[in-house]
């Protein structure tokens, strides 16, 4: 267990973004370029049932009828969806059933990431799907976790296998007309986890998918679906690194949680997607709809996000409380260095009576970053007794970054008891001399000031994301002060 | 230990010490007295190496080194450590945290290992009973709505920690009470040894009665006009600064 954090710790240090590198693998593409053959050759690879290709098809039509949106603040080159390669698949074997049949080069890329896939060597506790472009590459401890009942596989593999349950509730948080890029995913989705966890248990280790792109020219649309059943609780973490390339990379995922009556869901998320260099040339445009519902009475759902990578974030994750007594949590720390920018908060919406809600997000600027916070707090009429706290920082470095917040607030039940605190901070040369005269150096003393200030975020994730958080922190600031 | 040569320092382009000779040798304590303004604390920073006071002449040797070339954290990992006046908070970092990182960073300038968790907690325990600080403020971040006197016992609590060879205590009685003063000059009087030494800044004669120094120096208007023995201290509580300003 130590041994494996070091590793991840060693991994992370050492500045700059550690995960550029390229694997060199022989990787099935087909033709760049988007129609409605294209999806159909997706869902072909894929062997997928019928309602699948209806499903993306339908999605396909739709999205040709909408436009990119333009209200985030975010300044987004022209996107040319017709140069980019929708399916991309390391060869392999489709769904290896050991790890003798994965191909040794994607083992040590995994390995390289800090996540190694033989389960012997693994953190213990912690399960993950890796997926690598369009395809899983492993998920490990399935048959342990089978036991139980529960499934973790890829999305690909759930399609086939359990098709009743993804039929039921694909599509029913974010449907495919939510927005343009959900409806792209829909469409083109490759791949990404599926979790179910069946009624009164407890998941009792650490679920987690690791995404990684590598092909060049390439979009990755991964799609992930966690339900809940009744009694049930999960804690889920996403992981996500990309090499540098000089070009920018769309990612556009959709992530679904329903949670049914009294379940729990913890979603944390690591995204550490390439930036660009510090010019601003290349990074991954990160273009994501997350959304859970707590579909029961007194379920809950918690999103945590440490966003500190990609050149352009959009991303909203938010729950719909619609049973009784039903809480909501959003903890977001988002990082902009160099020339970044994220447009990132959350949506609660209060349906069910006595829900609660806690949004809590640090923003970090630095260099010519722009970092927007922006939330939606919306009660209906009929939701009695709801509460909600927000608290938003900004946290700016240096005179040419910037910090934005947009809360909105639509209340139509007078017994809604709503909260908002915002602050701007500064890191201080005073607090910078402390440390200095305390034998910490500048960079350090950044890192220490800044997680200091994200702390409260910070505690919310898993110890051994928490960890890695920390150093990622401090290693995507470097040298933004002095 | 340290020699300050005709040191001159500005702020801003403003003159603030015009001219300081001192000179420190182990085992010695000195008090540095004089009234607000007179260029105290900026000596203090000055020495400690904060960037926005400038040396714009003389020299200052630290263990027969050029003082004045080392960044201010080598500084502090080469022993000298300084009790601010005004010590800053650092939200969401916890004292122990911070004096983890703090420890580590003088070990691996010694080019030791990090220290041990275990090493740590005896380490933190043995100097939280010297200063009298209770666990209900170490696990809370630095300085972080501390009242006054708690913030100074911190300071004494890390420069226990950190074992220096050269403390400078800017102010560290003010905002104390009868009690905590004590428990302070305990801690300082225990860490004295043949081979590091002290500097305490202090409006008060009540300090030295516990702190017993060597010299007393005045310092005023960015000079030292008076040095002498520890009875200076009481003549000054007595008479006040205006038989100096006079003197002059
Ligand atoms: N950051 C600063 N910017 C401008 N002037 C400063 C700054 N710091 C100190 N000074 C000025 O330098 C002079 C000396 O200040 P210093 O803090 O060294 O005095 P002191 O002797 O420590 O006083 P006290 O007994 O009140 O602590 C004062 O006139 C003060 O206003
Ligand atoms: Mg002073």
């Amino acid at each position: 267990m130590e041994e494996s954090q070091d590793h991840i710790l060693n991994e992370v240090t050492g500045g700059e973004y550690k995960y550029g590198f390229i694997t060199d693998i022989e990787t099935e593409t087909i033709p760049k370029g988007l129609n409605e053959d294209v999806v159909r050759l997706i869902s072909a690879k894929k062997k997928e049932p019928d309602f699948m290709l209806e499903f993306r098809l339908k999605a396909y039509r739709h999205w040709l009828t909408m436009k990119m949106p333009q209200w985030a603040h975010l300044t987004i080159p022209e996107i040319r969806y017709q140069d980019i390669i929708y399916y991309a698949a390391p060869r392999q074997q489709v769904g290896p059933k050991s790890l003798e049949e994965v191909d040794p080069e994607l083992l040590r890329t995994f390995d390289r990431l800090g996540i190694p896939l033989e389960e012997q060597k693994m953190l213990s506790g912690v399960a993950v799907d890796a997926v690598m472009d369009s395809i899983s590459v492993k998920t490990t401890f399935r048959e342990t976790l089978a036991e139980l009942g529960i499934v973790f596989c890829s999305m690909s593999e759930a399609i086939r296998e359990y098709p009743e349950l993804v039929k039921k509730y694909l599509g029913t948080v974010v449907p495919y007309t939510d927005n343009y890029f959900a409806s792209l995913n829909s469409a083109v989705f490759s791949d990404g986890s599926f979790c179910y966890i069946p009624k009164g248990v407890r998941c009792p280790m650490e679920l987690s998918t690791y995404f990684r792109i590598n092909a060049a020219n390439t979009g990755q649309f991964e799609r992930t679906l966690l339900v809940a059943e009744d009694d049930s609780y999960v804690s889920y973490l996403e992981g996500c690194t990309a090499p540098m390339r000089d070009e920018n990379q769309l990612h556009a995922a959709v992530v679904e949680i329903i949670a049914l009556e009294n379940a729990e869901v913890k979603y944390s998320t690591v995204q550490n997607w390439y930036p660009g260099d510090r010019n601003g040339k290349g990074g991954i445009y990160n273009f994501v709809t997350k959304r859970g519902i707590c579909k029961g009475d007194n379920s809950k759902i918690s999103w945590t996000q440490v966003e500190t990578g990609s050149a352009i974030t959009w991303k909203y994750p938010s729950c719909i409380l619609r049973g009784n007594n039903t809480i909501g949590e959003f903890y977001s720390v988002a990082v902009t260095n160099n020339y970044q920018q994220a447009d990132t908060g959350t949506k609660m919406i209060h349906i069910g009576k006595n829900s609660r809600s806690t949004i809590i997000s640090k923003g970090i600027s630095a260099g010519h970053g722009q970092n927007s916070f922006r939330s939606l707090v919306k009660v209906v009429k009929s939701a009695d007794k709801v509460r909600n706290f927000t608290q938003c920082d900004s946290m700016l470095m240096g005179d040419k970054c910037g910090a934005h917040t947009f809360p909105y607030i639509e209340v139509e039940n007078e017994s809604a008891v709503i909260e908002h605190e915002a602050t701007t901070s500064r890191i201080g040369e005073d607090q910078i001399f402390y440390c200095n005269q305390r034998g910490i150096d500048t960079e350090n003393a950044v890192g220490l000031i800044i997680n200091g200030y994200a702390r409260e975020v910070l505690n919310k994730l898993p110890m051994e994301f928490a960890v890695e958080a920390q150093k990622l922190l401090a290693i995507s600031l470097e040298g933004s002060v002095g | 230990m340290l020699q300050i040569k005709d040191l001159h320092v500005s702020i801003d382009g403003k003159e603030i010490l015009k001219g300081i000779d001192l000179e420190v040798k182990a085992g010695e304590v000195h008090a540095i007295m004089g009234p607000n303004g007179s260029g105290k604390s900026t000596l203090a920073a000055a020495l400690a190496g904060r960037e926005m006071f400038a040396v714009t002449k003389g020299s200052v040797t630290y263990m027969n080194e050029n003082l004045l070339e080392l960044s201010p954290e080598d500084r502090a990992r080469k022993g000298l450590f300084l009790g601010f006046q005004y010590p800053v908070e650092i939200p969401g970092v916890s004292i122990v945290n911070f004096m983890k990182t703090a420890i580590n960073e003088h070990r691996k300038f010694k080019g030791l290992e990090p220290i041990s968790a275990s090493d740590f907690l005896k380490h933190m325990r043995e100097k939280k009973e010297l200063v009298g600080l209770t666990s209900s403020l170490t696990n809370r971040s630095v300085n972080e709505g501390f009242s006054g006197g708690e913030k100074k016992k911190n300071e004494i609590f890390q420069m226990a920690m950190l074992e220096p060879i050269l403390a400078i205590l800017d102010e560290t009685d003010s905002g104390l009470d009868i009690d905590a003063l004590k428990i302070v000059a305990q801690g300082v009087n225990q860490l004295r040894r043949k081979d590091n030494a002290t500097i305490v800044i202090t409006h008060y004669q009540r300090l030295l009665e516990y702190i017993v120094p060597d010299f007393v120096h005045v310092l005023y208007k960015g000079r030292i006009v008076k040095s002498s023995g520890k009875e200076l201290a009481l003549e000054l509580e007595e008479k006040g600064y205006d038989w100096i300003k006079t003197e002059e």
